[in-house]
């Protein structure tokens, strides 16, 4: 990590000197890796109208971490990733399978697994204040193992979305036109869901639970606004995130308020900058 | 019994030597409805196909469960002309525009190489590929269509760019939905003449679900009137003047006067 650190000391900033904040460096390594992978995910969140869905992606997840505290995980980070994986699954064979409106399954799935996620939070009296970490983020106390660790699912989230965007894309666009082309649309939907379950999951921690969908949505909502073709929208949509992140992590040192939150509310100006454009691009 | 069924439906001449499209015992059931059931046609090449049935007949879910996107029982084979062989046929299919999500920042390059490449569109667009989708879009005239966005394409335009986008790779089953709205008159006058000139052009089997009637008596070859199962198939001309057409679209008036008016529809 020494690289980065000696990296970081050209900028201007008293946490970038030598020696100083080793946090912020890392917090600022964590977002450039994080807020990319984000606004690509979220740009099929966005053309699937999923928002919702990867909303209660992360309820599910925060089961899991309820479950793997229950079983006496140190970290339940694994079993959140199995839970909230298996519960991504679920939703869309269910979603799949049943006429009822996707926004009805999603919230009586996402209201279940909070309620049961805070259940076995508390059961025996226990205090739930341990878990408010998960529900607004710390990327302050994120460590170079963990970047380390984040890498290496970013990396692997990156390589899956080379190889299945086109065939999301069509399906996005018209489902029966992508099962002409010999694509089993079902199973594609079922596993962008639980790469999204488990980028989320993983990302809990760091961003928290309350804003992380606005990760995902946000800066492809405003991309989406100006942008004409998939390579605009894309390319926008990872400029807004990045942008967003890194100001809102400098800015969230200066006001000492919480990062995940500073950042969101960038995302959100931007969004609302691009909607007052929009008619210009359209 | 179904080698008997299917003979007695639809067969009226041989097997035509070509290459030939046979859907057999075809039938679908959602829960506990049947929407479909006993289904069989046989389709063969250069020929246009429409098939036409009032609302809830189980047109479109006779389209989605050929494209496989339902499940259905039955089969879908298609004979080869060289050696008479069956394989799975490839399919083509033009969506009604409507359906399609047009507030998508995708633009026509994007459609194309979504089905033709497997780069992701955003990041790669290889050359070669590009002057393919732009001569593939010259032939139905939208070559200067290619980097606009979806929404931004009228009724017709989008019509056109569907059906390159159908025929790219040259499909052996050409499967359309008519367009029933964001299209006048004229320009489903021209979708028809396209769609009968690209049969005889490509040799193609083209199953046409449609709604109009008139154009369907103009240029369809064979009819079949699907009401739950195949109620009648042949020429436009015998399936528009049966009695079974009458009474499937409830037209009393005209079936006692279909004799003295010539042309009642």
């Amino acid at each position: 990590m020494n690289w980065w650190y000696k990296l970081l000391e050209v900028l201007p900033f008293e946490w970038a000197q030598e020696g100083q904040m080793i946090f912020m460096k890392n917090a600022l390594l964590a977002i450039i890796l994080l807020t990319p992978v984000f606004a690509l995910l979220g740009t099929m969140i966005v053309n699937n109208g999923m928002a919702f869905f990867s909303d209660a992606l992360g309820h599910g997840a925060f089961t899991g971490v309820a479950i793997g505290g229950i079983l006496g995980f140190v970290e339940p980070i694994g079993s959140a990733v199995v839970f909230s994986a298996l519960f991504a699954f679920f939703i869309a064979v269910i979603k799949n399978k049943s006429n009822m409106a996707s926004d009805t399954i999603i919230g009586v799935f996402s209201s279940s697994a909070i309620a049961l996620g805070i259940f076995l939070a508390t059961l025996g009296g226990k205090s739930f204040s341990k878990l408010n970490s998960y529900l607004i983020g710390d990327i302050l106390s994120i460590t170079p193992k963990e970047i380390s660790f984040l890498a290496i699912v970013l990396v692997i989230v990156f390589v899956f979305w080379l190889f299945v965007f086109n065939r999301l894309l069509l399906v996005s666009i018209n489902p029966s036109l992508a099962g002409s082309r010999g694509i089993r649309t079902f199973w594609y939907e079922v596993v962008f869901s639980c790469v999204v379950a488990v980028i989320v999951t993983v990302s809990m921690s760091w961003i928290g639970l309350l804003v992380i969908n606005s990760f995902l949505v946000l800066p492809a909502a405003a991309a989406r606004n100006i942008a004409r073709n998939q390579r605009q929208y894309h390319f926008l949509s990872v400029m807004f995130s990045l942008f967003s992140g890194i100001a809102g992590l400098i800015l969230s040192y200066s006001f000492e308020t919480a990062t995940g939150s500073t950042i969101v509310l960038i995302s959100s100006i931007i969004f609302f900058f691009t909607y007052i454009l929009r008619k210009k691009f359209a | 019994m179904i080698e008997k069924k299917f003979h007695e439906n639809t067969c009226r001449q041989e097997c035509c030597g070509l290459c030939c499209t046979k859907i057999e015992d075809f039938g679908v059931t959602i829960g506990s409805t049947v929407i479909l059931e006993n289904v069989n046609l046989h389709i063969h090449c250069g020929e246009l196909t429409a098939i036409i049935g009032p609302n809830g007949a189980g047109k479109s879910t006779l389209i989605k469960a050929l494209l496989g996107e339902m499940p259905h029982t039955g089969s879908l084979r298609f004979v080869q002309s060289n050696d008479g062989s069956l394989k799975v046929p490839i399919m083509g299919y033009v969506p009604q525009s409507i359906n399609l999500d047009t507030s998508s920042p995708t633009c026509v390059l994007d459609l194309f190489l979504a089905c033709r490449s497997n780069y992701p569109t955003w990041l790669i667009r290889s050359k070669k590929e590009v002057r393919r989708v732009k001569e593939r879009l010259n032939r139905v005239k939208a070559g200067h269509l290619i980097s606009r966005r979806l929404g931004a394409l009228s009724g017709g335009e989008m019509q056109r760019v569907l059906l390159a986008l159908a025929l790219d790779p040259v499909p052996e089953i050409l499967l359309l939905d008519e367009p029933v709205s964001g299209i006048d008159q004229n320009g489903l006058e021209l979708f028809y003449e396209t769609v009968s000139d690209l049969r005889k052009a490509y040799d193609l089997s083209i199953i046409l679900v449609s709604h109009d009637l008139d154009l369907v008596r103009k240029y369809a070859d064979r009819v079949v009137l699907l009401n739950k199962t195949v109620l009648i198939t042949g020429s436009p001309e015998e399936v528009l003047n049966s009695d079974v057409f009458y009474d499937t679209f409830s037209l009393k008036w005209q079936k006692e006067n279909r004799y003295k008016g010539g042309a009642v529809l």
